[in-house]
């Protein structure tokens, strides 16, 4: 298990280089002329201002060094300073990202609570109508876009019974109910979307897992249908399952953008926004830092867990 | 004698792109359907401009938050215009994007997997791990993060996504190269002397092209899905030109509390086209390429 996780552990290395590069070579195609946006939506012009905020892009150094120099603060955790607010990205991204993560989890958790369930009946009940229905369901969910089921969410209740979604962010220790009413819708939608693709697979997984041999001689030995579905089937259909989570990670995060721009919820994917539409480019990069290396260890924790789920992995 | 074979049906006379719609109707129907929907949204795209009753931006303030009617089906919007008509050349401007984008990523893809899986090694190497760290940012992320430097507009867009999804999708095409490579005729056609290009074009080429069919359909629709997105969040194709995306947001947004069908069109025709090519790839999949089926 350990050389496991050291092997795992490497093979990361040159991911993170590959990515460092990608966030660094987006952040320096920003052409001359944002910088004479930035500078005339200020209503300054002079050289000295220009010359200035090159230095804080580090856009006066050669290229190279400019890597070398945004590593060294990276590795140092020092990611800049926003270009409009002069606080430290380090911090805006400490106060969004707890709030992002809560928004995943919390969908996260609606995603398996939904999906698992459904996955495994429709697999055990194959070809009848709840089969079908739960499998036309999750087609439609992956076809609703998330922003038009967030925009009817708050505008019908609105228009029959007055009732809306709140939308305005309490942190979740200054007041835990409130917090909770607030983020429980959109990450029920997230959630939903979420669902459909892992209800698929669970789906998927069951149905060959209980034609195995294994289940036939479980069911031969007598074993109820239940211990034979949770300990026999589901276990051993899980693997896929875990990993997909894994690899909708990404698509977790940038649904969370829609969201949390939908129902104002304060996290990354609004200051993201709100950075685009200032240009503000240290946050950007910042905010692609945290996510790209959120995921990473999002898809080695699903790796570790391999161990856990099979003992297989465990043994080698 | 005569009578008899004179009473058997005539033999097939159609090509191969008939009988296949043929199998499609016959063994998916659902399929099939899903097709035909995509189909009709396709030809409402493209004669936007003949078929729809009113023009995209014709403003009648005396008409303004109409409730559907006869002379507007889907009602009209703050400025009077009709929703209908919108909705229309939002369903051109949508295949535009998806088509052009997705076609843009099938490319990319093929270069890219082709050249990982056939040559292998130190290339495959490489590539793989470009691909591992791209795959890690969220599409919408990267996307919101370029189109805020290089600007929105439909060129733009379509290169963005196509590169986005290209990059992506370079990973199914490899696998299918890797398959395809170890065939026999692939060995022998080396073996004779032929030159990489002329096995990649002749050998590798047409036997992954049904794992480039189902990509090049299912990229049309996540297309689609991702420009609304971003439309959606007024990063798209910028207004007054009516996407999908953004008429669910922007001002039209604040006009929904008191005229709620304009909150439902542009979602609605969003969910069917990416619910019938969904269907319709799913499909496509099954007949084309049964060792594909239940992944995604």
């Amino acid at each position: 298990m350990q050389a496991y996780v050291i092997r795992r552990l490497l093979a990361l290395i040159p991911t993170l280089i590959f990515a460092s590069l990608i966030v660094f070579v987006s952040m320096r195609l920003i052409p001359g002329d944002v910088i004479d946006m930035m500078l005339a939506q200020n209503d300054i012009s002079t050289a000295q201002d220009r010359d200035a905020i090159e230095a804080a892009l580090g856009l006066n150094k050669p290229v190279f060094m400019q890597y070398f120099d945004w590593i060294y603060g990276v590795v140092q955790g020092d990611l800049g300073h926003s270009l409009w607010r002069n606080t430290p990205v380090t911090e805006q991204l400490a106060e969004s990202m707890p709030i992002t993560f809560e928004l995943g989890f919390l969908a996260l958790i609606v995603a398996l609570t939904v999906a698992l369930p459904i996955g495994v009946y429709s697999a055990i009940r194959q070809d009848t109508t709840g089969d079908y229905v739960t499998r036309s369901f999750s087609l439609l969910m992956l076809a609703i876009p998330g922003f038009w089921l967030g925009t009817l969410v708050m505008v019908f209740p609105s228009v029959w019974w007055r009732w809306s979604p709140e939308i305005e962010y309490v942190g979740f220790f200054e007041d835990p109910v409130r917090n909770l009413t607030h983020m429980i819708v959109p990450a029920i939608l997230l959630g939903l979307a979420m669902s459909a693709v892992t209800m698929r697979m669970t789906r998927t997984m069951m149905l060959e897992v209980m034609r195995q041999d294994y289940i036939r001689t479980a069911r031969a030995k007598g074993l109820s249908e239940r211990m034979l579905v949770v300990r026999h089937g589901l276990r051993n259909s899980l693997i896929p399952v875990v990993t997909l989570i894994g690899l909708q990670a990404p698509l977790l995060i940038g649904g969370a953008v829609i969201f949390e721009q939908i129902f104002v919820v304060p996290g990354m994917g609004l200051l993201l926004l709100e950075a685009v539409s200032q240009r503000d480019y240290p946050v950007i990069s910042g905010v692609f830092l945290v996510v790209g290396f959120g995921v990473l260890l999002i898809n080695l924790l699903v790796d570790l867990s391999y161990g856990w789920l099979d003992p297989k992995v465990r043994h080698q | 004698m005569t009578v008899a074979t004179s009473l058997l049906p005539a033999p097939a006379q159609h090509g191969p792109w008939v009988a296949f719609t043929l199998r499609l109707i016959r063994e998916k129907p659902l399929g099939a359907i899903g097709g035909a929907l995509f189909v009709l949204f396709f030809f409402c795209g493209l004669f936007a401009d003949v078929i729809s009753p009113y023009g995209m931006n014709e403003t009648n303030l005396l008409e303004r938050l109409q409730a559907p009617s006869f002379s507007h089906w889907f009602g009209t919007d703050h400025l009077g215009r009709d929703v209908l008509s919108r909705v229309l050349v939002g369903a051109q401007l949508s295949m535009l994007v998806g088509f052009l984008a997705a076609g843009l990523a099938t490319l990319v893809s093929i270069v890219l997997g082709v050249a990982s899986g056939y040559f292998g090694g130190k290339v495959d190497m490489l590539i793989q791990r470009f691909v591992d760290a791209w795959m890690i940012f969220p599409d919408l992320l990267l996307l919101i993060a370029v189109i805020s430097v290089v600007g929105a507009g439909i060129p733009q867009i379509v290169i963005v996504l196509g590169l986005l999804y290209g990059i992506a999708g370079s990973r199914i095409v490899r696998g299918s190269v890797i398959g395809v490579k170890e065939n026999m005729h692939t060995h022998a056609a080396r073996s004779m002397g032929a030159r990489t290009m002329h096995i990649l074009i002749r050998h590798i080429l047409p036997n992954i092209m049904p794992v480039v069919i189902v990509l090049f359909t299912t990229r049309v629709g996540a297309t689609i899905l991702t420009e609304a997105g971003l439309s959606f969040l007024g990063l798209g194709i910028p207004p007054p030109a009516p996407t999908w995306g953004g008429m669910l947001s922007g001002t039209g947004r604040t006009y929904m509390y008191l005229g709620p069908w304009l909150a439902l069109a542009p979602g609605l025709c969003l969910t069917i086209v990416v619910y019938a090519i969904n269907v319709y790839g799913d499909a496509l999949r099954d007949l084309l390429d049964p060792r594909m089926r239940g992944s995604r």
